[in-house]
């Protein structure tokens, strides 16, 4: 293919690259960019050319040692639900931007922490990243026609300007905010693309070669089982081997957790928590599809073409043999695919680290205090952009010097040791509040001494001299010192062996000198923090325990410088409104100054954010002890108030049950009182009637006129007959509340019933000049008390009696079947009963306000009997609403 | 001139016995059968004592006194009331309102008759 031609679909292909990346930043809400396959296959950057060629590569000299780097991940996904979502809640919490930002804040805002953090970063990146770009190149050139053409200046070199493209497009998509811990959803997008593409198009080419170029698998498996030396290819070769497996899969392991690409897309890129839930099984999903067909590939390759090619291009070699260009770029696309992804994740990721951890911490906070906001985003911002440039550069230059003389595998295997160093103080830190960062430093340095004397010396010595001598005899000639067999441990494989001679080591350091050394208090307040990281995350900025002296306007003015004014005001209004503070504080208090620092570590990292708040207040020394008691304290408040909340609940809800009861009983003693207090009103005024009378009687002096003597005779027979009357019933109706009365149930015929009634009140009615009509002339046999139904129509009646108008009124009696009952009803046309009134006619002693003209007379008691006797018959009683005129009062009397 | 005096109550067999006994001490005696009643004559009238029930439909016997406390004009009408009710709590509210004695039901009419002449003396 010409050579052009490649150029042009390159340059296609970063352009719609740029598009996607474009519009997921343009649509930062939308589903498309947020989901868990999003999530899930920006995970997948893991796999970069390493193991799109690599893989293939080892699978043909080595069978199937590639395995282990994915079986690390695979065995580690379950345990994300786990220790990712640990991570990534302290992360979130805290605006991490970076795997070095992670540790340095473990161990107190350690700057130089971070800083060593980067280095290694750095120094474990930088040569993967160079594996990426040699696999551009070397792949350019087989797909281009001219391969006699050997560049010899970097200008004629396309894998240089392929290298630019990158920077520009990291710098382009990875700077756009100032705050590092913000999402980057353009670069995951297209980073989650070029994971389908570099699956589907590897997924092809297996296809193409084990099926078409062959005849399936077994047919492969066939053919090779035939060479030599094919057992040692397929299968563990006893216990050593057993060891590099393992040894291989602990690295992985790490590496998916470590590697700051990896960092970067599974906890800082993480929108959700619970997309883990899909990436769990999604993930290794993917990375089983991707090895299904490398040991067919290879296979498939070393059959075609013996020893004669670089194996780990058979993916090109195979299709390219048939002539059959198209798939070639396919894979060619694929494999740049898989270089883009990782190298633009791990300088973006490297950018932040060098920025926030190594160079701002280290030079420029004096100058940053000083300058404008907006000077200081174009600062960071510039500074992380040089960065971007600065490492694909001198990834560039590691390529042409060094790595292309090297396997794309051993070079990925060097970072993964190196990286690995980290492990120790990121995951016992995780979980063991003790570990210090003098022990993390000391761990790490020399682990990491001890990975390059064993790993990356005799690589770099052997490449360069073209000797193994250092290899062979060791460190002037000591064989206990073999780079390859430290102490004798000649079995394992180099990268196995460098992996647990260094990892050994640091774990070693880390844990004695964590146990020895005393520990700062801040040290271990963040210990505490992310060890216990559930329950300090309801502590929230109370976390931090701090003591001292600060102003708030003080703080402010650090803050605008990296937020600008508009955000450092909206940000402390949110605080003070989130604690109820009044917005005019002065005095700053821990969790201000721990919300400060969170709000600058996106910008500078979380040390520098420390030197800078430090900057402005006075904190007091607190002693360690002091430290864990407050923080034993505050952890112990929330679980007592969270007890006591429970506590104070089912108190409250006991009160208010018993609040209930009381109000009931009280309720229940005020009517009784009131019962007691109208009785013994009513009870009185008769009496006080008879006794004045007579008293006035008594005292005659004889010049009391006749007529005046009688009518008070009349009025102590008046009240003698209601004192009667009450007191009868006021017995009936204690009787009848206290269920004591006994109906003496018969048969009777109603309407001879509602005639006796009648008949008994006929005299007043006449007297009055009421009509009274008997509207329903039909027997209807039924059983009840009949001198208690007497009672209830006589009472009914003479009701309506007491409200008619005198010569006008009207009384009508009827009754008439309902289903399974009487309802006899009893209407008049007297004044009517109000609206509000027609709930309480039936309670005793209830007397109408409006009952204002003349007293009606009547114990009080009246209805209130009167219902209850019906109730006993099991029937009810009510006032009819909205009848025109007068009221009607109807009862049932049910019948079997 | 003759004494002036108010009676408010709804029972009327003890008003008449009252309005007897006070016509024999040459009262002037003006009858009201609730609260409402009472404060239309006291529009026009200004009796030299009022009894007073506190038991009555519409306008009772405590809101009768708190609208004639704040009448002017009846500053020098002396009020009585007359009641069933004889709890101590009752009497205290009566005499917190203002009333100048509080006698209680049943009563003996030549008692309330010299009490009231005590009163306005």
């Amino acid at each position: 293919m010409n050579n052009y031609t490649l150029v042009i679909i390159i340059i296609f292909y970063l352009a719609v690259l740029f598009y996607i990346a474009f519009l997921a930043e343009k649509k930062r809400q939308s589903k498309w960019v947020n989901n868990p396959y999003v999530y899930t296959l920006s995970l997948a950057v893991y796999c970069s050319a390493w193991t799109y060629y690599g893989s293939i590569g080892i699978a043909a000299n080595s069978g199937i040692d590639f395995l282990p780097i994915y079986l690390g991940p695979i065995i580690a996904a379950p345990l994300w639900i786990l220790l990712l979502r640990k991570i990534i809640r302290i992360s979130k919490q805290h605006k991490i931007s970076s795997i070095a930002d992670f540790i340095s804040l473990r161990y107190g805002n350690h700057r130089f922490l971070g800083a060593l953090v980067t280095l290694i970063c750095l120094f474990g990146t930088l040569p993967y990243i160079s594996l990426q770009l040699k696999a551009v190149s070397e792949t350019f050139e087989i797909m281009a026609d001219e391969t006699s053409y050997i560049s010899t200046t970097i200008l004629d070199d396309s894998t240089f300007y392929v290298a630019l493209l990158l920077a520009i497009f990291a710098t382009f998509f990875g700077t756009q905010n100032t705050d590092a811990s913000e999402k980057h959803k353009g670069i995951i997008a297209s980073v989650a693309f070029e994971s389908i593409l570099k699956l589907v198009f590897f997924l092809v080419i297996g296809v193409y070669i084990t099926f078409y170029l062959f005849d399936g698998t077994t047919d492969i498996y066939e053919q090779i089982s035939s060479a030599e030396n094919f057992e040692a290819l397929t299968s563990l070769e006893g216990v050593e081997d057993g060891f590099n497996w393992f040894f291989m899969i602990a690295l992985s392991f790490m590496a998916i957790f470590l590697l700051p690409r990896q960092f970067q897309v599974s906890v800082l890129e993480n929108n959700r928590e619970k997309h883990l839930k899909k990436a769990i099984w999604l993930f290794p999903l993917y990375l089983l599809l991707f090895n299904v067909f490398v040991i067919f590939i290879a296979w498939a390759g070393k059959l075609t073409f013996g020893t004669s090619a670089n194996p780990e291009y058979y993916t090109l070699l195979l299709p390219l043999s048939q002539g059959n260009s198209f798939l070639a770029t396919l894979v060619f696309l694929g494999g740049f695919s898989a270089v883009i992804s990782m190298v633009i994740v791990s300088t973006l990721a490297l950018s932040t680290m060098v920025s926030n951890n190594l160079i701002i911490p280290y030079g420029f906070l004096d100058k940053f205090i000083k300058n404008q906001p907006e000077r200081n985003f174009k600062y960071i911002k510039n500074i992380r952009r040089i960065s971007i440039f600065t490492i694909i550069i001198v990834a560039y230059f590691f390529y042409v010097s060094f790595s292309k003389e090297l396997s794309l595998y051993a070079i990925g295997l060097i970072s993964f040791v190196i990286i690995s160093q980290l492990a120790p103080s990121f995951f016992i830190g995780l979980f063991w509040n003790r570990g210090s960062s003098k022990a993390a430093i000391i761990g790490m340095i020399s682990g990491f001494a001890v990975a390059f004397y064993t790993l990356v010396l005799p690589f770099t010595l052997q490449a360069y001299t073209g000797t193994d001598d250092f290899v062979q005899y060791g460190l002037n000639g000591i064989t206990a010192l073999k780079p390859y067999a430290l102490f004798g441990i000649d079995f394992l494989s180099p990268p196995a062996h460098a992996f647990f001679w260094s990892i050994t080591v640091n774990v070693l350091c880390y844990l004695v000198f964590s146990l020895t050394s005393k520990g700062h208090y801040r040290e271990r307040n963040y210990a505490e923090m992310f060890v216990d990281s559930r329950n300090f995350t309801t502590l929230q900025d109370s976390a931090l325990v701090w003591k001292g002296e600060a102003y708030v306007a003080d703080i402010k003015n650090v803050l605008v410088k990296f937020l600008g004014e508009k955000r450092a005001n909206r940000a402390l209004h949110i605080f003070f409104t989130k604690y109820k503070l009044s917005p005019d504080t002065q005095m700053a208090d821990a969790r201000l100054i721990n919300f400060s620092e969170k709000l600058l570590t996106g910008s500078i990292g979380s040390a520098s954010a420390k030197i800078l708040i430090a900057s402005v207040v006075k904190e007091e020394q607190i002693s360690l002890v002091e430290v864990l008691k407050i923080l034993e304290e505050s952890k112990e408040n929330i679980v007592n108030n969270k007890v006591l909340l429970e506590k104070s609940n089912e108190l409250s809800q006991l009160s208010s049950k018993l609040k209930d009861a009381n109000e009931e009983l009280i309720s229940k003693d005020r009517q009784k009182d009131e019962f007691l207090d109208t009785v013994a009103h009513e009870l009185k005024t008769p009496i006080t009637g008879i006794r004045a009378a007579t008293e006035l009687l008594m005292d005659d002096d004889d010049d009391m006129p006749k007529e005046m003597k009688t009518q008070f005779l009349k009025n102590i027979l008046q009240d003698s007959d209601r004192l009667g009357r009450l007191i009868n019933n006021i017995l009936d109706f204690e009787k009848l509340e206290t269920g004591r009365l006994n109906l003496d149930i018969q048969r009777h015929d109603l309407q001879k019933t509602i005639k006796k009634a009648l008949s008994s009140i006929t005299q007043i009615a006449v007297n009055k000049g009421i009509k009274l009509k008997n509207k329903n002339p039909h027997a209807f046999k039924l059983n009840y008390d009949e001198d208690r139904i007497l009672q209830v129509l006589t009472n009914l009646l003479s009701n309506a009696i007491k409200f008619c108008e005198i010569q006008k009124g009207k009384i009508i009696v009827d009754y008439k079947l309902g289903n399974g009952y009487v309802e006899v009803s009893v209407s008049d046309n007297g004044k009517g009963i109000p609206d509000e009134d027609h709930d309480y006619i039936f309670d005793k002693f209830y007397q109408s306000k409006h009952q204002n003209t003349i007293k009606p007379q009547g114990s009080g008691l009246g209805l209130a009997i009167t219902k209850q006797i019906i109730e006993k018959h099991k029937g009810k009683i009510w006032a009819k609403k909205d009848v025109k005129k007068g009221a009607t009062l109807v009862f049932t009397l049910p019948f079997k | 001139m003759s004494r002036k005096i108010l009676i408010v109550d709804d029972e009327p067999n003890i008003v008449m016995s009252l309005e007897y006994a006070f016509k024999k001490q040459d009262f002037e005696v003006f009858i009201a059968r609730d609260g409402s009643e009472a404060l239309q004559i006291l529009e026009h009238e200004v009796p030299d004592a009022v009894l007073l029930d506190i038991m009555m439909p519409n306008v009772d016997g405590y809101q009768t006194l708190t609208q004639i406390k704040n009448t002017d004009g009846l500053e020098h009408t002396k009020v009585v009331f007359l009641t069933a009710k004889n709890k101590a709590s009752d009497i205290e509210k009566g005499l917190k309102l203002g009333a100048d004695k509080y006698l209680t039901k049943p009563f003996s009419v030549k008692k309330i008759v010299s009490e009231i002449l005590e009163l306005l003396t």
